[in-house]
Protein backbone atom coordinates (compact mmCIF):
# COMPACT_ATOMS: atom_id res chain seq x y z
CA UNK A 1 0.00 0.00 0.00
CA UNK A 2 1.27 3.20 -1.08
CA UNK A 3 0.24 6.14 0.38
CA UNK A 4 1.75 9.91 0.93
CA UNK A 5 0.62 10.83 4.48
CA UNK A 6 0.19 14.64 5.08
CA UNK A 7 -2.11 15.11 7.92
CA UNK A 8 -1.08 18.93 7.21
CA UNK A 9 -3.61 19.62 4.26
CA UNK A 10 -6.47 19.43 6.95
CA UNK A 11 -5.31 22.74 8.40
CA UNK A 12 -4.23 24.39 5.32
CA UNK A 13 -5.50 26.90 3.82
CA UNK A 14 -8.34 26.67 2.31
CA UNK A 15 -9.31 23.09 3.27
CA UNK A 16 -9.88 23.82 7.17
CA UNK A 17 -12.52 26.71 6.06
CA UNK A 18 -13.75 24.23 3.46
CA UNK A 19 -14.14 21.96 6.71
CA UNK A 20 -15.95 24.43 8.94
CA UNK A 21 -17.97 25.60 6.58
CA UNK A 22 -19.08 21.82 5.82
CA UNK A 23 -19.96 21.54 9.75
CA UNK A 24 -21.83 24.49 9.56
CA UNK A 25 -23.98 23.55 6.91
CA UNK A 26 -24.60 19.90 7.72
CA UNK A 27 -26.06 21.60 11.57
CA UNK A 28 -28.13 24.14 9.47
CA UNK A 29 -29.62 21.49 7.36
CA UNK A 30 -30.04 19.00 10.53
CA UNK A 31 -31.30 21.47 13.23
CA UNK A 32 -33.98 23.24 10.89
CA UNK A 33 -35.13 19.77 9.13
CA UNK A 34 -35.31 18.48 12.97
CA UNK A 35 -37.66 21.51 13.75
CA UNK A 36 -40.47 20.20 10.76
CA UNK A 37 -39.73 16.69 11.63
CA UNK A 38 -40.36 16.68 15.50
CA UNK A 39 -43.92 19.42 15.16
CA UNK A 40 -45.20 17.52 12.11
CA UNK A 41 -44.30 14.33 12.96
CA UNK A 42 -45.81 14.22 16.64
CA UNK A 43 -48.97 15.54 14.66
CA UNK A 44 -49.29 12.72 12.19
CA UNK A 45 -48.29 10.01 14.99
CA UNK A 46 -51.11 11.43 17.10
CA UNK A 47 -53.34 11.43 13.99
CA UNK A 48 -52.61 7.71 13.67
CA UNK A 49 -53.56 6.72 17.16
CA UNK A 50 -57.29 8.73 16.78
CA UNK A 51 -61.02 7.13 17.13
CA UNK A 52 -61.53 9.49 13.64
CA UNK A 53 -61.18 7.21 10.81
CA UNK A 54 -60.18 9.19 7.53
CA UNK A 55 -57.92 11.28 9.74
CA UNK A 56 -55.93 8.29 11.17
CA UNK A 57 -56.35 6.97 7.18
CA UNK A 58 -54.55 10.05 5.92
CA UNK A 59 -52.06 9.99 8.56
CA UNK A 60 -51.24 6.74 7.49
CA UNK A 61 -51.17 7.10 4.14
CA UNK A 62 -48.61 9.91 5.04
CA UNK A 63 -46.27 7.62 7.27
CA UNK A 64 -46.47 5.00 4.40
CA UNK A 65 -45.80 7.03 1.38
CA UNK A 66 -42.59 8.81 2.81
CA UNK A 67 -40.83 5.63 4.30
CA UNK A 68 -41.52 3.42 1.53
CA UNK A 69 -39.53 6.23 -0.89
CA UNK A 70 -35.91 6.27 -0.44
CA UNK A 71 -34.71 10.03 0.74
CA UNK A 72 -32.67 10.68 -2.10
CA UNK A 73 -35.69 9.94 -4.64
CA UNK A 74 -37.91 12.33 -2.44
CA UNK A 75 -34.86 14.79 -2.36
CA UNK A 76 -34.55 14.59 -6.33
CA UNK A 77 -38.22 15.01 -6.33
CA UNK A 78 -38.52 18.47 -4.24
CA UNK A 79 -35.42 19.72 -6.61
CA UNK A 80 -36.10 18.64 -9.93
CA UNK A 81 -40.04 18.10 -9.84
CA UNK A 82 -41.73 19.93 -7.71
CA UNK A 83 -40.67 23.28 -9.47
CA UNK A 84 -42.24 22.24 -12.68
CA UNK A 85 -45.79 20.62 -11.72
CA UNK A 86 -46.14 24.09 -9.52
CA UNK A 87 -48.42 26.83 -11.75
CA UNK A 88 -46.22 28.81 -13.64
CA UNK A 89 -44.91 32.00 -11.21
CA UNK A 90 -44.11 29.64 -8.38
CA UNK A 91 -42.26 27.12 -10.63
CA UNK A 92 -40.60 30.35 -12.05
CA UNK A 93 -40.04 31.75 -8.61
CA UNK A 94 -38.77 28.50 -7.08
CA UNK A 95 -36.20 28.04 -10.23
CA UNK A 96 -34.94 31.83 -10.15
CA UNK A 97 -35.62 34.00 -7.00
CA UNK A 98 -35.72 31.08 -3.42
CA UNK A 99 -32.76 32.16 -1.55
CA UNK A 100 -30.29 29.59 -1.52
CA UNK A 101 -32.56 26.78 -2.94
CA UNK A 102 -30.14 23.33 -2.47
CA UNK A 103 -30.55 24.42 1.51
CA UNK A 104 -34.36 25.31 1.63
CA UNK A 105 -35.15 21.79 -0.55
CA UNK A 106 -32.81 19.86 1.59
CA UNK A 107 -34.65 21.10 4.73
CA UNK A 108 -37.92 20.51 3.75
CA UNK A 109 -37.03 17.11 2.19
CA UNK A 110 -35.16 15.61 4.98
CA UNK A 111 -37.84 17.52 7.62
CA UNK A 112 -40.69 15.94 5.58
CA UNK A 113 -39.14 12.43 5.35
CA UNK A 114 -37.87 12.51 8.46
CA UNK A 115 -41.37 13.61 10.13
CA UNK A 116 -42.81 10.04 8.91
CA UNK A 117 -40.34 8.09 11.32
CA UNK A 118 -40.89 10.52 14.16
CA UNK A 119 -44.80 9.95 13.66
CA UNK A 120 -44.35 6.00 13.97
CA UNK A 121 -42.08 6.42 17.46
CA UNK A 122 -45.09 8.92 18.49
CA UNK A 123 -47.87 6.37 17.48
CA UNK A 124 -45.72 3.43 19.15
CA UNK A 125 -45.29 5.92 22.73
CA UNK A 126 -49.02 6.03 22.64
CA UNK A 127 -49.85 2.74 21.67
CA UNK A 128 -47.45 1.30 24.79
CA UNK A 129 -49.34 3.42 27.52
CA UNK A 130 -52.10 0.84 26.91
CA UNK A 131 -55.62 0.77 26.67
CA UNK A 132 -56.09 0.72 30.85
CA UNK A 133 -55.07 4.48 31.27
CA UNK A 134 -57.16 5.59 28.05
CA UNK A 135 -60.48 3.49 29.51
CA UNK A 136 -59.93 4.73 32.99
CA UNK A 137 -60.05 8.35 31.53
CA UNK A 138 -63.06 8.05 29.15
CA UNK A 139 -64.98 6.28 32.18
CA UNK A 140 -64.23 9.46 34.18
CA UNK A 141 -65.96 11.52 31.82
CA UNK A 142 -62.59 13.19 29.83
CA UNK A 143 -62.73 14.21 26.57
CA UNK A 144 -60.90 12.80 23.43
CA UNK A 145 -58.75 16.08 23.70
CA UNK A 146 -58.64 16.02 27.57
CA UNK A 147 -57.37 12.37 27.45
CA UNK A 148 -54.35 12.83 25.07
CA UNK A 149 -53.86 16.20 26.71
CA UNK A 150 -53.63 15.04 30.51
CA UNK A 151 -52.69 11.06 30.27
CA UNK A 152 -51.97 9.82 26.92
CA UNK A 153 -49.02 12.76 25.69
CA UNK A 154 -47.69 13.42 29.14
CA UNK A 155 -46.70 9.44 29.43
CA UNK A 156 -46.06 8.29 25.90
CA UNK A 157 -43.37 11.33 25.38
CA UNK A 158 -41.68 10.69 28.22
CA UNK A 159 -41.70 6.91 27.03
CA UNK A 160 -40.15 7.64 23.40
CA UNK A 161 -37.41 9.74 24.50
CA UNK A 162 -34.31 6.97 23.78
CA UNK A 163 -35.78 6.26 20.35
CA UNK A 164 -36.27 10.12 19.63
CA UNK A 165 -32.70 10.71 20.53
CA UNK A 166 -32.06 8.04 17.90
CA UNK A 167 -33.71 9.52 15.21
CA UNK A 168 -32.30 12.79 16.11
CA UNK A 169 -28.59 11.56 15.68
CA UNK A 170 -30.06 10.01 12.29
CA UNK A 171 -31.34 13.18 10.99
CA UNK A 172 -27.89 14.32 11.05
CA UNK A 173 -26.54 11.37 9.18
CA UNK A 174 -29.29 11.85 6.39
CA UNK A 175 -27.93 15.54 6.18
CA UNK A 176 -25.45 13.99 4.34
CA UNK A 177 -28.06 13.26 1.42
CA UNK A 178 -27.99 17.42 0.81
CA UNK A 179 -24.81 16.58 -1.54
CA UNK A 180 -26.54 14.89 -4.14
CA UNK A 181 -28.46 18.26 -4.61
CA UNK A 182 -25.33 20.08 -4.74
CA UNK A 183 -25.19 21.52 -0.96
CA UNK A 184 -21.61 21.63 0.28
CA UNK A 185 -21.99 20.14 3.33
CA UNK A 186 -19.29 18.47 5.95
CA UNK A 187 -19.23 15.24 3.83
CA UNK A 188 -19.41 16.53 0.28
CA UNK A 189 -16.45 18.71 1.63
CA UNK A 190 -14.63 15.87 2.67
CA UNK A 191 -15.22 14.62 -0.67
CA UNK A 192 -14.15 17.65 -2.09
CA UNK A 193 -10.76 18.11 0.13
CA UNK A 194 -10.05 14.29 -1.32
CA UNK A 195 -10.48 15.14 -4.78
CA UNK A 196 -8.04 18.59 -4.62
CA UNK A 197 -5.17 17.33 -2.65
CA UNK A 198 -5.17 13.45 -3.80
CA UNK A 199 -5.54 13.31 0.59
CA UNK A 200 -8.22 10.96 0.68
CA UNK A 201 -7.54 9.08 3.58
CA UNK A 202 -7.09 12.60 5.50
CA UNK A 203 -10.22 13.82 4.73
CA UNK A 204 -12.25 11.13 5.40
CA UNK A 205 -10.59 10.58 8.49
CA UNK A 206 -11.36 14.14 9.76
CA UNK A 207 -14.95 13.92 8.97
CA UNK A 208 -15.45 10.84 10.33
CA UNK A 209 -14.19 11.85 13.27
CA UNK A 210 -16.50 14.93 13.33
CA UNK A 211 -19.48 12.66 12.89
CA UNK A 212 -18.10 10.39 16.17
CA UNK A 213 -17.94 13.74 17.82
CA UNK A 214 -21.62 14.69 16.88
CA UNK A 215 -22.69 11.09 17.56
CA UNK A 216 -21.26 11.39 21.11
CA UNK A 217 -22.40 14.58 21.99
CA UNK A 218 -25.74 13.61 21.30
CA UNK A 219 -25.77 10.23 23.31
CA UNK A 220 -24.71 12.22 25.80
CA UNK A 221 -27.61 14.74 26.09
CA UNK A 222 -30.09 11.59 25.34
CA UNK A 223 -28.49 9.87 28.16
CA UNK A 224 -29.06 12.93 30.27
CA UNK A 225 -32.41 13.83 29.35
CA UNK A 226 -33.59 10.15 29.66
CA UNK A 227 -32.21 10.79 32.92
CA UNK A 228 -34.79 13.47 33.61
CA UNK A 229 -37.53 12.39 31.96
CA UNK A 230 -37.86 7.83 32.91
CA UNK A 231 -40.78 7.47 34.34
CA UNK A 232 -40.13 5.91 37.72
CA UNK A 233 -42.38 2.53 37.82
CA UNK A 234 -42.20 1.88 33.90
CA UNK A 235 -39.63 -0.57 32.58
CA UNK A 236 -37.35 1.54 30.52
CA UNK A 237 -39.06 0.49 27.35
CA UNK A 238 -40.94 2.22 24.38
CA UNK B 1 -49.80 17.39 -15.28
CA UNK B 2 -51.39 17.14 -18.66
CA UNK B 3 -48.54 16.73 -20.31
CA UNK B 4 -47.04 13.41 -18.32
CA UNK B 5 -44.64 11.65 -21.17
CA UNK B 6 -45.52 7.91 -20.78
CA UNK B 7 -43.50 7.18 -23.99
CA UNK B 8 -40.16 7.87 -22.41
CA UNK B 9 -40.76 5.16 -19.30
CA UNK B 10 -41.71 2.97 -21.83
CA UNK B 11 -38.93 3.40 -24.56
CA UNK B 12 -36.42 3.42 -22.20
CA UNK B 13 -38.04 0.25 -19.97
CA UNK B 14 -34.59 -2.40 -20.95
CA UNK B 15 -32.15 0.06 -19.74
CA UNK B 16 -33.91 0.69 -16.37
CA UNK B 17 -34.79 -2.49 -16.37
CA UNK B 18 -31.03 -3.13 -16.02
CA UNK B 19 -30.06 -0.59 -13.49
CA UNK B 20 -33.40 -2.43 -11.08
CA UNK B 21 -31.76 -5.21 -11.40
CA UNK B 22 -28.52 -4.26 -10.59
CA UNK B 23 -30.48 -2.80 -6.98
CA UNK B 24 -31.44 -5.80 -6.76
CA UNK B 25 -28.59 -8.13 -6.63
CA UNK B 26 -26.22 -5.83 -4.72
CA UNK B 27 -29.04 -5.69 -1.94
CA UNK B 28 -29.03 -9.53 -1.99
CA UNK B 29 -25.59 -10.02 -2.00
CA UNK B 30 -25.58 -7.12 0.59
CA UNK B 31 -27.86 -9.18 3.18
CA UNK B 32 -26.32 -12.25 2.83
CA UNK B 33 -22.59 -10.88 3.45
CA UNK B 34 -24.16 -7.87 6.29
CA UNK B 35 -26.27 -10.72 8.31
CA UNK B 36 -23.35 -13.68 7.98
CA UNK B 37 -20.66 -10.50 9.34
CA UNK B 38 -23.14 -9.28 11.64
CA UNK B 39 -23.73 -12.42 13.06
CA UNK B 40 -19.58 -12.82 13.58
CA UNK B 41 -19.91 -9.36 15.12
CA UNK B 42 -22.40 -10.03 17.48
CA UNK B 43 -20.67 -13.64 18.55
CA UNK B 44 -17.71 -11.19 18.95
CA UNK B 45 -19.67 -9.29 21.13
CA UNK B 46 -21.55 -11.18 23.32
CA UNK B 47 -18.45 -13.70 23.86
CA UNK B 48 -17.22 -12.46 27.12
CA UNK B 49 -13.89 -12.06 25.74
CA UNK B 50 -12.73 -8.61 26.01
CA UNK B 51 -10.25 -7.93 23.34
CA UNK B 52 -13.15 -9.22 20.67
CA UNK B 53 -16.25 -7.60 22.29
CA UNK B 54 -14.69 -4.36 22.97
CA UNK B 55 -13.34 -4.50 19.08
CA UNK B 56 -16.69 -5.56 18.15
CA UNK B 57 -18.67 -2.68 20.22
CA UNK B 58 -15.74 -0.07 18.80
CA UNK B 59 -17.11 -0.99 14.80
CA UNK B 60 -20.41 -1.34 15.16
CA UNK B 61 -20.61 2.26 17.55
CA UNK B 62 -18.21 3.91 14.73
CA UNK B 63 -20.27 2.30 12.12
CA UNK B 64 -23.31 3.54 13.47
CA UNK B 65 -22.36 7.13 13.90
CA UNK B 66 -21.82 8.14 10.43
CA UNK B 67 -23.51 8.56 7.13
CA UNK B 68 -23.68 5.50 4.38
CA UNK B 69 -22.26 8.19 1.90
CA UNK B 70 -19.40 8.72 3.80
CA UNK B 71 -18.93 4.75 4.36
CA UNK B 72 -19.43 4.50 0.28
CA UNK B 73 -16.50 6.89 -0.67
CA UNK B 74 -14.36 5.68 2.08
CA UNK B 75 -14.43 2.13 0.49
CA UNK B 76 -14.26 3.85 -2.70
CA UNK B 77 -10.95 5.18 -1.91
CA UNK B 78 -9.63 1.73 0.10
CA UNK B 79 -10.55 -0.58 -1.53
CA UNK B 80 -8.40 -0.06 -4.81
CA UNK B 81 -5.48 1.46 -2.38
CA UNK B 82 -5.42 -1.59 -0.38
CA UNK B 83 -5.62 -4.38 -3.23
CA UNK B 84 -3.64 -2.56 -5.40
CA UNK B 85 -5.35 -2.20 -8.78
CA UNK B 86 -8.72 -0.96 -9.01
CA UNK B 87 -11.83 -3.94 -9.57
CA UNK B 88 -14.64 -1.75 -10.56
CA UNK B 89 -17.61 0.27 -8.71
CA UNK B 90 -19.75 -2.50 -8.41
CA UNK B 91 -17.60 -4.68 -5.71
CA UNK B 92 -16.33 -1.63 -4.07
CA UNK B 93 -20.00 -0.39 -3.50
CA UNK B 94 -20.68 -4.26 -2.36
CA UNK B 95 -17.69 -4.45 0.28
CA UNK B 96 -18.97 -0.78 1.33
CA UNK B 97 -22.86 -1.74 2.11
CA UNK B 98 -21.71 -5.07 3.61
CA UNK B 99 -19.29 -3.22 6.08
CA UNK B 100 -21.84 -0.72 6.94
CA UNK B 101 -24.86 -3.00 7.24
CA UNK B 102 -23.44 -5.96 9.32
CA UNK B 103 -23.09 -3.13 12.11
CA UNK B 104 -26.95 -2.76 11.84
CA UNK B 105 -27.37 -6.24 11.84
CA UNK B 106 -25.36 -7.46 14.28
CA UNK B 107 -27.63 -4.86 16.86
CA UNK B 108 -30.33 -6.99 15.34
CA UNK B 109 -28.95 -10.09 15.66
CA UNK B 110 -27.50 -9.19 19.27
CA UNK B 111 -30.62 -8.65 20.95
CA UNK B 112 -32.13 -11.77 19.13
CA UNK B 113 -29.49 -14.01 20.54
CA UNK B 114 -30.30 -12.04 24.26
CA UNK B 115 -33.99 -13.31 23.81
CA UNK B 116 -32.97 -16.44 23.59
CA UNK B 117 -33.77 -18.13 27.32
CA UNK B 118 -30.24 -18.41 29.19
CA UNK B 119 -31.75 -21.53 30.60
CA UNK B 120 -31.44 -23.00 26.83
CA UNK B 121 -27.58 -22.31 27.08
CA UNK B 122 -27.60 -24.03 30.19
CA UNK B 123 -29.48 -26.88 29.16
CA UNK B 124 -27.01 -27.31 26.23
CA UNK B 125 -24.04 -27.38 28.56
CA UNK B 126 -25.42 -30.03 30.52
CA UNK B 127 -25.76 -31.99 27.44
CA UNK B 128 -22.34 -31.93 26.72
CA UNK B 129 -22.80 -29.57 24.07
CA UNK B 130 -19.65 -27.30 23.06
CA UNK B 131 -19.74 -23.80 22.72
CA UNK B 132 -20.25 -23.97 18.82
CA UNK B 133 -22.62 -26.28 19.16
CA UNK B 134 -24.50 -24.71 21.61
CA UNK B 135 -24.63 -21.58 19.18
CA UNK B 136 -25.37 -23.74 15.62
CA UNK B 137 -27.55 -26.21 17.30
CA UNK B 138 -29.59 -24.79 20.40
CA UNK B 139 -29.13 -20.22 20.50
CA UNK B 140 -28.85 -19.90 16.69
CA UNK B 141 -31.66 -20.75 15.22
CA UNK B 142 -33.95 -19.81 17.78
CA UNK B 143 -32.75 -16.28 17.56
CA UNK B 144 -33.35 -16.18 13.52
CA UNK B 145 -36.46 -17.43 14.23
CA UNK B 146 -37.27 -14.35 16.33
CA UNK B 147 -35.81 -12.27 14.28
CA UNK B 148 -36.76 -12.66 10.86
CA UNK B 149 -39.28 -9.88 10.66
CA UNK B 150 -36.79 -7.38 11.68
CA UNK B 151 -34.05 -8.67 9.50
CA UNK B 152 -36.63 -8.36 6.63
CA UNK B 153 -37.70 -4.57 7.42
CA UNK B 154 -34.08 -3.98 7.51
CA UNK B 155 -33.09 -5.64 4.27
CA UNK B 156 -35.90 -3.10 3.16
CA UNK B 157 -34.05 -0.21 4.28
CA UNK B 158 -30.78 -1.93 2.61
CA UNK B 159 -32.98 -2.06 -0.55
CA UNK B 160 -33.74 1.50 -0.25
CA UNK B 161 -29.98 2.60 0.63
CA UNK B 162 -28.88 1.27 -2.29
CA UNK B 163 -30.05 4.09 -4.22
CA UNK B 164 -27.01 6.15 -2.80
CA UNK B 165 -24.70 4.46 -5.20
CA UNK B 166 -25.33 7.48 -7.36
CA UNK B 167 -22.84 9.35 -5.30
CA UNK B 168 -20.38 7.55 -7.31
CA UNK B 169 -22.43 6.62 -10.45
CA UNK B 170 -22.88 3.21 -10.27
CA UNK B 171 -25.51 2.21 -12.54
CA UNK B 172 -28.40 1.14 -10.22
CA UNK B 173 -32.09 1.83 -10.58
CA UNK B 174 -31.66 5.85 -9.19
CA UNK B 175 -28.94 6.13 -11.57
CA UNK B 176 -30.12 4.63 -14.45
CA UNK B 177 -33.45 6.88 -14.02
CA UNK B 178 -31.66 10.43 -13.50
CA UNK B 179 -29.63 9.90 -16.46
CA UNK B 180 -32.66 8.91 -18.15
CA UNK B 181 -34.63 12.06 -16.90
CA UNK B 182 -31.41 14.18 -17.64
CA UNK B 183 -31.07 12.57 -21.37
CA UNK B 184 -34.61 13.01 -22.42
CA UNK B 185 -35.32 16.45 -20.38
CA UNK B 186 -37.98 14.63 -18.31
CA UNK B 187 -37.44 15.06 -14.61
CA UNK B 188 -40.80 14.86 -13.39
CA UNK B 189 -41.73 11.59 -15.08
CA UNK B 190 -38.48 9.83 -14.02
CA UNK B 191 -38.29 10.66 -10.49
CA UNK B 192 -42.28 10.34 -10.24
CA UNK B 193 -41.43 6.79 -11.86
CA UNK B 194 -38.48 6.15 -9.77
CA UNK B 195 -40.58 7.05 -6.45
CA UNK B 196 -43.33 4.50 -7.88
CA UNK B 197 -41.17 1.70 -8.08
CA UNK B 198 -39.24 1.93 -5.36
CA UNK B 199 -42.60 2.45 -3.63
CA UNK B 200 -44.24 -0.80 -4.82
CA UNK B 201 -41.27 -2.69 -4.02
CA UNK B 202 -40.83 -1.11 -0.49
CA UNK B 203 -44.59 -1.55 0.33
CA UNK B 204 -44.94 -4.84 -0.50
CA UNK B 205 -41.94 -5.88 1.44
CA UNK B 206 -43.23 -4.46 4.75
CA UNK B 207 -46.59 -5.90 4.23
CA UNK B 208 -45.09 -9.01 3.89
CA UNK B 209 -42.90 -8.20 7.11
CA UNK B 210 -47.05 -7.50 8.72
CA UNK B 211 -47.42 -11.01 7.80
CA UNK B 212 -44.59 -12.61 9.25
CA UNK B 213 -45.55 -10.60 12.46
CA UNK B 214 -49.05 -11.85 12.23
CA UNK B 215 -47.95 -15.46 11.85
CA UNK B 216 -45.23 -15.32 15.08
CA UNK B 217 -47.73 -13.81 17.36
CA UNK B 218 -51.08 -16.30 16.50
Amino acid sequence: MEYNWNWSVLWADPYLGWLISGVQWTFAVALAAWVIAFALGILIGVGRTLPNKPIAFICTCYVELFRNVPLLVQMFIWYFAVPEIMPDDVGRWMKRDMPNPEYVTAVVALGLYTASRVAEQVRAGIQAVGKGLTSAAYANGFSTAQTYRYVLLPISFRLIVPPMTSEFLTIFKNSSLALTIGLLELTAQSQQIAEFTFQGFEAFTAATVIYVCIALMATVIAQSLEKFTKIPGFVGKG
Amino acid sequence: MGDFDYAVIWNNLPFLWEGLKLSLWLTFLAIIGGIVLGTGLALMRLSGFLPLSLFAATYVNLIRSVPLILVIFWFYFLVPLAIGRPIGGFYSALIAFVMFEAAYYSEIIRAGIQSVRQGQVHAGQATGLSYWQIQRYVVLPQAFRNMIPILVTQGIILFQDTSLVFVVSLRDFMTVSSIVARTEGRLVEMYVFAAIIYFIICFAGSMFVRRLQKAKTA
